[in-house]
């Protein structure tokens, strides 16, 4: 019954956020409402068992994504309001629409006709025995099966943090009217 | 009335529909981004399900690695969505066509 009221809660939280995100016009608004959508996916992660990533997703995502996103927004100051009446194209909007619910129809067709019959090998690890067993197993596979994919992850991010660097560095001498009042002043 | 797995993958679903549907009716490079993490966000939802149901940790690991290639997709991105920002304040999807010539 518990699970029954966490789960009907995170979905409408989780749903209304998604179509809030797709449906505002407002730029800052669609980051709070992403804010909602992934704060109920971490409070469904809990409600499956998977404490350590409701923290990485509350923290990461909740935390830092959107708050990046924010921190874009305010600096570009590209948080006015898009004029969401216009199509880009002539009936691209419902072809959209009829191309995303005609996918959905395919999921859920393979999702509910298949029923119980997951192909697949049962695992041995329950994650209810035992304390702690979530992080402590999810800390044993991450450092053992997928070593050398978490230190690549590590390489991953160093290369990110250089990479968007680079792209937003205004480059020395560059004809720009902010950077050449810039080397005036430095004259 | 009990919740399966099913709920949750069924859930997972309408949120890739929803996300994607969004990516491709939205002009706001900005909110297409977020419509791209919100379908990453329902494919972390079908692995833990999966993970769950199968009792296998490894679908765990995965949705830890989505998590970090997720993070690193905003940061690449947003940077070049502020380079792109400096040099056309208002450019929506549609005017980044500089390669059409």
């Amino acid at each position: 019954m518990v699970e029954l009221i966490v789960f009907v809660i995170g979905a409408v939280v989780v749903l209304g956020g998604a179509l809030g995100v797709v449906l505002t016009p407002n730029t800052t608004r669609a980051a709070l409402c992403l804010v909602a959508t992934l704060f109920g996916v971490a409070v469904l992660f809990i409600a499956q068992e998977a404490h350590f990533l409701a923290a990485v997703q509350v923290i990461v995502y909740a935390g830092a994504v959107v708050v990046l996103f924010l921190f874009v927004m305010m600096l570009l100051g590209v948080d006015r309001d898009e004029d969401i009446s216009i199509e880009p194209l002539r009936g691209q909007r419902p072809a959209a629409i009829i191309g995303g619910a005609l996918f959905f129809g395919m999921l859920l067709v393979a999702l509910l006709a298949g029923g119980s019959s997951l192909t697949g090998l049962r695992g041995e690890m329950l994650f209810d025995e035992g304390f702690n067993t979530n992080i402590v197993l999810l800390g044993r596979s991450l450092f053992t099966d997928y070593v050398v994919a978490f230190e690549a992850t590590a390489l991953l991010l160093t290369i990110a943090v250089v990479g968007a660097v680079v792209l937003v560095r205004r480059a020395p001498g560059a004809d720009d009217a902010i950077d050449g009042a810039d080397s005036e002043a430095g004259k | 009335m009990i919740v399966t797995a099913s709920w949750y993958l069924v859930l997972g679903a309408a949120l890739f529909c929803i996300g994607g549907v969004g990516l491709l009716i939205r002009r706001n490079p900005l909110v297409m981004f977020m419509c791209v993490e919100l379908m990453l966000n329902a494919v972390n939802l079908t692995f833990v399900t999966f993970s769950r149901m199968l009792g296998d940790i490894g679908g765990q690991s995965v949705v830890f690695f989505v998590l970090v290639v997720a993070a690193v997709e905003v940061v690449v991105g947003l940077a070049i969505i502020v380079a792109i920002m400096r040099r056309q304040p208002d450019a929506t999807a549609d005017d980044i066509a500089l390669l059409k010539g």
